[in-house]
């Protein structure tokens, strides 16, 4: 009985304890709190894991400089295992703590579509740099969603560009076979509407090849490409499924030169195992590569992993997928600081005001050189109806050490991506009886 | 037809692939009546250290020979599984004599989950390449044959190989040895093999000890061609199917399985993946098990069981 009575003493004590901690009066008002949703763990791990250490590593740099005007960021990270379900519990755990979340980054597209409706109830803008729902650049339909800096139909554009190119022109696509090996998800299935598109305007075939998680077993896909033999075969996985392609492409003969994989299928854990057989696979860039020699890389290496206070492996700094986990924590900040601009310099901003400073970035060449990435990226300018805020990438390729540029910059054509954006979200928008925002909505 | 025929020999290359980590299920449960559902995450683990120590040990020697290296981190991994097969019976099964399969069972799945877990915090969670020289090229066959010829993948050859080897070795050992005999009488009846004198301890011992040298031979290979990476532990799902189909008592079953869900698996994938969206090897291996035990309840190989009313 008498350990009864302290058992529930201790449960009461415990509850009390951690809802003080959670309690919105509890957070001190100069800090910015943001969920980081990561996988440390899983399958996808050898991929996440490297994007969450550059994502925190960039926080910890801000508050290194003094945090934005003054303000902290703190966080707090929960392991998701590329799992929507508990991607969507981790966001749901998390939102409320600390005064409440500014924005979340779910790094998963299934995640993404899980939280694509909880966000405008939540008022918690959803930024997915380079993945999520393509059509959700356009901000009339989608207010909450961020695709910052490229979608999956921009990069499916920018690809088809590069092997035009390639071609020597658009017209000479007409006849060629192109093969889509993806992911069995919602992120493999998102370029399947572009590409389509774009071989309906050039003539080119298309192949869909899917494979089924995790992507260990491709033997009968890649048994169909010796079949088919296509003139050029995109890659759109993730975690293990891309260095299995590569090594099923070598076993079955396909030359990885003509291989081009989506920027999640082009990082370091991708190809370092595969050791020269992925030599020439190409993949695209979303903007950055590998970028050792960045002033941002160094100013990491000599302010947080010089005196032992880095996130992760201090010879992973710089490499791709940290990169996009530093550029994904880097547009976050200074979304606070244009929202701060506006609603209060030096002080916490609300999920409604981050939207705001997400819908008004300026990122200019002079923005991005001052905070560290010269010759890393290209400007981000959002509005209220776009909110990707750039389409540009390059192509690198892996010479058996190293990813180095293969392409010069291209620009997703808009003319293309534009009424597919729309068609999209105007139906989207019609699903979920949404009201479009007009011009005059964006101004408050 | 040569295309069929590529198709097909991928499909029972493939096939004793999976046979070779049925193979670890049969041997359990064969010996013990355990169905354990541990033997994907004793694949992963076995794997990773396999890569880890071969990594390890030049920077710990200051050596460059690769072959020493492997020969050595296999020879430590070995050690690695023995202690987990100690640790395993001492811990977990020792507790559980005699208690009803599905208990033994949810036991195993316990420690699958604790083996993913404590394997990735030991070892790390990233990609680590085993390389122990497997061959990567393919090669073209019968090209006066069939035009283009047919292209055999030397690693899967290699490794299809390394698995009939072992096949062979397991049979000899559970037929003709006196440990063989005595795991199949544990496997009968424990209270029984007790009575005769047949230490149930050590018995479970050996025989854990023998599924984990079948994980690790299958993590090598399996690691050589996917890396070393969480991954493998799925690697288990697709031995499911094989040994629901081969029966869970069989290693001829675990191989004739194998082989029949390989091809199976690779030919719908081509042959009827196009009409339904593709993506169907999966599922289809499952429901290729699911028709046999229509027809077979106890498995192509299983033994049938009738008991008296």
């Amino acid at each position: 009985m008498k350990l009864r009575k302290l058992v529930v003493a201790a449960s009461v004590a415990a509850i009390g304890f951690s809802a003080a901690l959670t309690a919105p009066a509890a957070y001190a008002a100069e800090e910015q709190f943001f969920p980081v949703l990561a996988y440390r763990t899983g399958a996808y791990a050898p991929n996440g894991a490297p994007w969450a250490n550059g994502f925190v590593d960039y926080m910890k740099l801000t508050n290194a400089r003094g945090g934005v005007n003054g303000v902290k960021m703190i966080w707090e990270e929960c392991e998701t295992a590329y799992a929507t379900d508990r991607g969507v519990e981790c966001y749901e755990r998390l939102k409320g703590k600390h005064g409440g979340a500014t924005a979340v980054q779910p790094l998963s597209t299934g995640i993404t579509f899980a939280l694509t409706e909880k966000a405008p109830v939540d008022k918690i803008p959803v930024i997915t740099a380079g993945y999520g729902r393509s059509e959700s650049q356009n901000g009339a339909v989608f207010g909450w969603n961020f695709p910052l800096v490229g979608t999956y139909w921009s990069g499916a554009d920018v690809l088809v560009q590069h092997i035009a190119k390639k071609e020597g022109g658009f017209d000479k696509l007409k006849g060629k076979k192109l093969t889509l090996v993806y992911h069995d998800s919602p992120y493999g299935k998102e370029p399947i509407a572009l590409l389509q598109e774009r071989a309906k305007m050039h003539g080119f075939t298309l192949s869909l090849l899917p494979v089924a998680h995790p992507g260990v077993e491709q033997k009968a896909t890649w048994l169909q490409i010796r079949q088919n033999k296509p003139d050029y075969v995109f890659l759109w996985g993730w975690g293990v499924m891309n260095s299995t392609a590569i090594k099923e492409a070598q076993a079955t003969g396909y030359p990885r030169e003509k291989m081009y994989g989506v920027w999640w299928s082009g990082a370091e854990p991708d190809v370092k195992d595969v050791g020269d057989g992925a030599k020439g696979y190409n993949a695209l860039a979303m903007q950055h590569g590998a970028e050792p020699n960045a002033k941002v890389v160094k100013e990491v290496l000599e302010k947080l992993h010089a005196k032992g206070q880095g996130t992760g492996p201090k010879e992973e700094v710089g490499q791709v997928l940290y990169m996009r986990g530093l550029i994904s924590a880097m547009v976050q900040t200074e979304a606070v600081r244009v929202a701060q601009g506006r609603y209060g310099k030096g002080k916490r901003i609300t999920g409604e005001q981050m939207r705001w400073g997400l819908e008004n970035l300026n990122l200019d060449q002079k923005a991005l050189d001052a905070l560290g990435f010269a010759g890393v990226m290209r400007p981000v300018h959002t509005t209220c109806i776009d909110h990707m805020g750039s389409g540009f990438a390059r192509v690198h390729t892996w010479d058996g050490k190293k990813w180095n540029f293969s392409s010069d910059w291209y620009e997703a054509d808009q003319k293309v991506l534009r009424p597919m954006v729309m068609l999209a979200s105007a139906k989207y928008a019609e699903e979920k009886k949404i009201k479009p925002r007009t011009p005059e909505d964006c101004k408050n | 037809m040569s295309f069929f025929l590529e198709t097909l020999l991928g499909g029972l290359m493939s096939g004793m692939l999976y046979s070779l980590v049925a193979l670890g299920f049969v041997l359990i449960y064969k010996a013990s009546g355990v169905f354990n559902f541990a033997q994907g995450a004793m694949v992963l683990f076995a794997a990773l250290s396999m890569a880890r120590f071969s990594e390890w040990i030049p920077e710990w020697l200051g050596m460059d020979n690769l072959f020493m290296a492997n020969v050595l981190a296999f020879t430590i991994s070995i050690v690695v599984m023995f202690v987990v097969a100690w640790l395993i019976e001492r811990l977990v099964l020792r507790h559980l004599v005699n208690q009803e399969g599905a208990t033994l069972l949810m036991a195993t799945l316990g420690i699958a989950y604790f083996l993913d877990g404590v394997g990735q915090t030991i070892f790390g969670s990233d990609i680590y390449k085993i390389d122990v020289g497997m061959p990567k090229e393919p090669v073209m066959m019968l090209e006066s044959v069939f035009e283009g010829g047919i292209l055999i993948n030397k690693e899967d050859f290699v490794a299809a190989f390394i698995s009939a080897l072992l096949v062979v070795a397991l049979s000899i050992f559970f037929q003709k040895t006196s440990t063989g005999r005595a795991l199949r009488a544990v496997a009968d009846d424990h209270q029984a093999a007790q009575s005769i004198g047949i230490p149930l301890n050590r018995i479970w011992v050996i025989v854990w000890c023998v599924a984990g040298i079948t994980a690790l031979v299958a993590g090598v290979i399996w690691g050589s061609k996917l890396g070393a990476q969480f991954s493998l532990s799925t690697v288990a799902l697709r031995a499911l199917p094989v040994v629901i189909l081969g029966g869970l008592t069989s290693v001829p079953g675990a191989i004739i399985g194998g082989l029949i869900i390989g091809v199976g698996e690779k030919l719908s994938e081509v042959y009827l993946g196009p009409y339904v969206g593709g993506g169907i090897e999966i599922w289809f291996a499952y429901m290729l098990a699911l028709v046999f035990l229509l027809f077979r309840p106890q498995g192509l190989f299983g033994e049938k069981i009738i008991d008296r009313v």
